[in-house]
């Protein structure tokens, strides 16, 4: 027998194979469906945004890895692609590549370093990055260009949410049609326009278990409620329930944004609470709201709440007495 | 067939293939034995022979002190060598007694066949369980007279016989299904008559059809009835088991007494029936050796006290590809250092394999696997950040004390964080508090 030394540890001495890296990169190959519809319908606008938005954000990790004297190990860890990632898909495509890596350095610096990195952020790092670019150039994150696929006859352009909100589609009958909505063919930020895409990699999260079912579920849900209550009371003036999940950032935000693990809660019962609470603010929002969308503010606003719900929603331990 | 099981819960891979065909097989008794005197959960046991003494095989060489605490016996016939401390796979070295065999297994004279063990009073079965130094062989050791003297507040309605096997790779309580089936029923029988029970319930995973089938066949002759379960692990933990099958929750820190039923692993069972059939003290036991760093895998019959060494030369000897020694379950088990330890009663599996270098510890991405999984529905990825920042009051109230460290959360958490070692360690500090308080 050779002596070879025996590895002394606690036990299990099993572990699965699922890791940190690859539920990242699962993430990624998720997004795929919704970039090549990005690039599809807004071209060189959304593959360069994508490109910058990803480099800056990769940068920025490093930079700031390197100045707290952190391992540069969580650089390839998958996280900070999939901030640069979401937050191009959410810009307008005809923001200019300046402000798109403003917003990404953002993300990952306000949204994610400062607190600590993978793990501790208590916001979703790409819609940080986001806000900021809302906030500090509310113009040209609102001014929009139709899709590649698009003619249009008007000189103004809007998003079909905006259209909603400020020329009363639903009387006038100028709502975008559900087709358009549902493959993409409509105006909007770069990777929000088709459900379609969106859909697809949503289903393989779930499908792969990477992101907990309780969250789209939940926001669909609530939003449909909420919406549908005002539609069936007045179908001539509000949209239908379809029209709000279909348009505008719903989906992206429902599949990837707020399913993003560290900024979500742990427990069931916390987790249902923050996926109503964002189906509820956005139906606030876009209906009596001064922003035509609400999806982003929704998702930050329950993003504070996370640590709350899940100090007081602990689960009940098996032999626990029920409270009565 | 629809199959019972309890919620949460991880699949890991079982590997039972490797020796689940293989029959028991008794393994020669070694030159010498070295026999702790604490193989069970309490006191140890206080050594009753001097070096030089000649010893039969199964007499008496510890004196089990008091309730929590378990007699021992010599497992070979010979002359005492040494009473001293010895090596012990919990870790830390015990008072062990080591024996030389004189291969004669001459056996202590006088010991008679009860004519009819069913027609005994409870005392008596308990009396003979206890004589014979019969503790839980699945793995935790607890003595087994103990748990067959529920208070008398408690009336017991079922006994639970725990077949799962649920850890991976142990395919020891299997094989003694498939070939001591009556052994196990009737100590199955004894323990319900201990207790007072109405019925008997056998519980077998269904990786395991085999097994379940054979009891089908027996059990007609006995009350009770067999329970197909989901292979799933920890099937086989006490209170996720009795959930499983009687639906019924055993209080935050109470015991399945609690709720009117006693849980015996099938070995248990059967060193029960040998015990007050035969008065047989547990001296010997069944023990899968196994994993891919293991020449020749197998299941044993083999005397308490045999060193590991001899065990795995016995099996021809290891393979190049192994990194781990452990003694249980891969879930479970205790990772060993050395091979010159003895084999116990808590001794379920030998098994030597190749794990992977530890990796990178991610940060907690709060995915909440843990919680998925937890089959005691904790927060372990909370009770660990508990713990590392001796916040030990929260940590209680989340429920460190309800882990039964199974290990499921660290299983499945995907940044390699090792929860377990957080768990025992919070458990350690808040029990060690605690003691101070009442202090």
């Amino acid at each position: 027998m050779t002596e070879k030394a025996f590895i002394l540890q606690s036990s299990p001495h099993f572990r699965d194979k699922d890791s940190v890296p690859k539920i990242m990169y699962a993430v990624v190959a998720s997004l795929a469906p919704a970039v090549f519809a990005s690039l599809y319908f807004f071209r060189l606008r959304a593959l360069l945004l994508l490109l910058c938005c990803v480099t800056a954000c990769l940068a920025t990790e490093a930079i700031f890895l390197w100045l707290r004297k952190k391992p540069l190990q969580p650089l390839f860890d998958g996280s900070a692609i999939i901030t640069g990632i979401l937050l191009a898909l959410t810009l307008p495509p005809s923001l200019s590549l300046e402000l798109a890596i403003i917003g990404a350095v953002i993300a990952i610096a306000i949204g994610k370093q400062v607190f600590g990195g993978l793990g501790y952020n208590i916001f979703n790092p790409a819609l940080v990055g986001r806000a900021f670019l809302q906030t500090a150039f509310p113009v040209a994150m609102t001014t929009w260009i139709p899709s590649v696929t698009e003619t249009i006859n008007t000189a103004t352009y809007a998003t079909p949410l905006g259209d909603l909100k400020f020329q009363d589609a639903v009387a006038q009958g100028i709502l975008a049609p559900l087709k358009d909505l549902f493959f993409g063919n409509t105006g909007g930020c770069i990777g929000e326009t088709s459900a379609l895409a969106l859909i697809i990699g949503g289903l393989f999260l779930l499908f792969r278990r990477v992101i907990d079912w309780r969250i789209p579920l939940g926001i669909i849900l609530s939003l449909t409620v909420f919406t549908g209550i005002f539609w069936l009371a007045n179908p001539g003036k509000y949209a239908s329930p379809l029209f709000h999940i279909l348009a505008g950032g719903l989906l992206l935000g429902a599949f990837f944004m707020a399913t993003d693990m560290v900024t979500s809660p742990i427990t069931p019962l916390g987790t249902w609470i923050y996926a109503f609470g964002i189906g509820i603010v956005i139906g606030l929002v876009r209906l009596f709201g001064g922003f035509p969308e609400g999806v982003m503010y929704s998702i930050l606003f329950m993003n504070t709440f996370v640590p709350l719900l899940n100090r007081f929603t602990r689960p009940r331990i098996l032999g626990e007495r029920r409270k009565e | 067939m629809k199959t019972k099981t309890f919620p949460h819960g991880v699949h890991p891979p079982e590997f039972k293939e490797l020796t689940e065909n293989k029959a028991l097989q008794p393994m020669p008794p070694p030159e010498k034995v070295m026999i702790p005197l604490l193989q069970h959960f309490g006191k140890p046991a206080e050594p009753v022979v001097q070096k030089g003494d000649e010893v039969l095989l199964g007499q008496k060489i510890g004196e089990g002190q008091g309730l929590f605490s378990a007699s021992v016996h010599s497992s070979v016939s010979g002359k005492v060598l040494s009473v001293d401390t010895f090596n012990h796979p919990g870790g830390s070295p015990v008072p062990a007694v080591t024996v030389n065999n004189d291969s004669q297994d001459k056996a202590l004279p006088g010991k008679k066949e009860t004519k009819d063990p069913f027609s005994l009073s409870p005392e008596e079965v308990r009396e003979k369980v206890k004589e014979a130094g019969v503790v839980g062989l699945g793995g935790a050791a607890f003595p087994t007279a103990v748990k067959l003297s529920p208070p008398k507040d408690k009336p017991i309605d079922t006994i639970i016989i725990n077949g799962c096997e649920c850890e991976p790779f142990l395919t020891s309580d299997y094989r003694l299904m498939l070939e001591y089936p009556d052994e196990i029923l009737k100590g199955a029988e004894l323990a319900r008559i201990a207790t007072g029970a109405e019925r008997i319930i056998v519980g077998v995973e269904d990786n395991k059809k085999k097994a379940f089938e054979v009891f089908q066949e027996k059990i007609s002759a006995y009350k009770g009835e067999v329970v197909l379960l989901k292979t799933k692990y920890p099937e086989g933990a006490e209170k996720n088991l009795i959930y499983a099958i009687l639906r019924r929750e055993v209080p935050r820190g109470g015991l399945p007494f609690d709720v009117g039923i006693v849980v015996q692993n099938v070995g248990t069972a059967k060193a029960i029936w040998e015990a007050v059939s035969r008065g047989k003290p547990l001296y010997e036991r069944a023990v899968t050796v196994s994993g891919r760093g293991i020449t020749e895998p197998k299941n044993l019959l083999v005397r308490i006290g045999t060193s590991f060494q001899e065990v795995i030369d016995f099996c021809g000897g290891f393979r190049e590809d192994r990194n781990i020694l452990v003694m249980g379950g891969p879930m479970m088990g205790l990772a060993q250092w050395s091979l010159d330890v003895p084999v116990i009663k808590g001794t379920s599996g030998i098994l030597a394999w190749d794990v992977p270098e530890p990796g990178i510890e991610h940060p907690c991405i709060r995915c909440g696997r843990c919680i998925e999984h937890c089959p005691m529905v904790l927060v372990p990825t909370q009770l660990a950040k508990y713990v590392k920042f001796n916040k030990l009051d929260e940590a209680e109230s989340w429920g460190i004390l309800d882990c039964v460290e199974c290990g499921s959360c660290q299983y499945i958490c995907p940044s390699k964080i090792p929860l377990v070692h957080w768990m025992r360690l919070g458990k350690n500090e808040v029990m060690s508090l605690k003691k101070k308080k009442s202090a």
